[in-house]
């Protein structure tokens, strides 16, 4: 769904949504419960520092730093905690490890349970029924969705967030990359490898 | 509740479409309704399990017709007016006209960091966990009405435990507002042909986050 088309399709829908908002929004104000200005600095970090950049500085440094590695796979929340990435990571925070016999995807059949901390919000396509109706039965179909092929014998886990634990994949570390510093690398990270649904750019993707 | 939010396996929603260099949000009115639910759950006004209830409990062709958001804008209505927070009325008239309950907390602006980190789910077990890493475990073949997180596609079927995750708070009770009865919680991992049958796909396993009332032990 391109950006344009949600536009049109959705303009009446929008201001009606606009007008329903802005109301309910008035009336918890006013009633006391919560005020204007901290619901505009909780847009605003997500829209500038709570991404998918938090989650590329972990697996980068994990992809160098082997006793990081095995603390993010121990315990994903305290390991990222020690980066000060961000504020504070909640708890339940699960790293699942791609390996050359096995590739992790993470869905959310009944809602959208995300790690936000790490990845920020979570992308329409994550939310919607296409995705959640086929991550666990169709994986491979809904990888080709996304231009990804896996040998056909790597096996597939998907992992369904049901409860408030929250996951995150560690990718591998592509080939042609030694040598390589953390920040070059976290440039390798996109948001989809770190749900499963891509893998991590190649070098020659970003030459 | 079998509800239609309960979507795992179900056929007929067509293509996953991506959309490339997605906005984080779509619409001004998207980011006020995060937000709204952020803070609302901040201040204590109501917890994520009741929130997800009110979601599912929104008609199936509501649900399946509304954008993501638009489902919360309608869902924080509905919540709001359930639990006495605000009227009806009031929302429809877009001012208040009673003063408003009072609130376990206040979020100021200066306060949001604390707001953005998730709370933690982890309660005192109140006894040990009754499965252990490698136990072969059946779930249950429940049908409650109201909220559950036992995922509808793999009810009556034999997964193994892989891990605990600690204990945490039952879903199914803190939807009703009937508080924590924390519970021991698994990783459960099914075979994807335990789940699909002798068609599906032989490299694939699933898991799920399954709450010890949700499983029974299964002989080997």
């Amino acid at each position: 769904m391109t950006h344009g088309h949600d536009d049109s399709a959705h303009g009446s829908e929008l201001s009606e949504m606009q007008l329903r908002v802005r109301a309910l929004e008035t009336v918890l104000a006013e009633k006391g419960y919560l005020d204007p200005a901290a619901l505009d600095a909780i847009i605003e970090a997500y829209e500038t520092r709570i991404g998918p950049h938090n989650g590329a500085r972990v697996v980068a440094k994990a992809w160098v730093d082997p006793a990081f590695r095995e603390a993010l796979l121990a315990d994903a929340t305290k390991a990222v905690q020690s980066l000060g990435l961000i504020s504070r990571v909640g708890d339940h925070l699960i790293a699942v490890e791609n390996t050359p016999q096995r590739h992790n995807m993470i869905v959310c059949t009944l809602c959208s349970c995300y790690p936000w901390e790490v990845l920020g919000l979570p992308p329409v396509w994550y939310k919607s029924a296409p995705y959640r109706s086929r991550a666990v039965n169709d994986p491979r179909g809904v990888l080709a969705d996304f231009g990804l092929q896996l040998p056909a014998d790597t096996e597939i886990r998907v992992w369904d967030s049901t409860a408030e634990t929250r996951f995150i994949v560690l990718p591998m570390r592509p080939a042609g990359t030694a040598g390589w510093g953390e920040e070059k690398l976290a440039a390798l990270v996109t948001r989809d490898c770190m749900i499963g649904t891509g893998l991590p750019r190649r070098p020659q993707d970003i030459a | 509740m079998d509800g239609i939010h309960d979507m795992g396996g179900m056929h007929g929603f067509g293509k996953v479409e991506p959309e490339q260099n997605e906005p984080v949000f779509h619409a001004a009115w998207e980011g006020r309704t995060l937000a709204l639910q952020r803070a609302l759950m901040y201040v204590g006004a109501y917890n994520i399990d009741q929130m997800r209830a009110a979601i599912e409990a929104l008609p199936p062709d509501l649900y399946l017709s509304s954008s993501y958001y638009k489902r919360w804008a309608l869902e924080i209505e509905n919540v709001v007016t359930a639990l006495g927070l605000a009227a009806a009325e009031e929302i429809n008239a877009g001012h208040a006209r009673h003063a408003g309950k009072t609130l376990p907390r206040k979020l100021a602006a200066a306060e949001v960091a604390n707001a953005l980190t998730r709370g933690s789910y982890f309660r005192p077990p109140p006894g040990p966990a009754r499965f252990q890493a490698g136990d072969r475990v059946r779930a249950r073949n429940i049908h409650p009405a109201t909220h559950t997180r036992l995922p509808r596609y793999v009810r009556g079927h034999v997964g193994v435990v892989e891990a605990l995750r600690g204990c945490h708070v039952f879903p199914d009770t803190s939807a009703l507002g009937q508080g924590d009865h924390q519970q021991w919680l698994y990783t459960v991992v099914f075979d994807g042909q335990e789940l699909w049958g002798a068609d599906a796909d032989p490299t694939l396993t699933v898991s799920i986050e399954a709450f010890e009332p949700y499983l029974d032990a299964a002989s080997s």
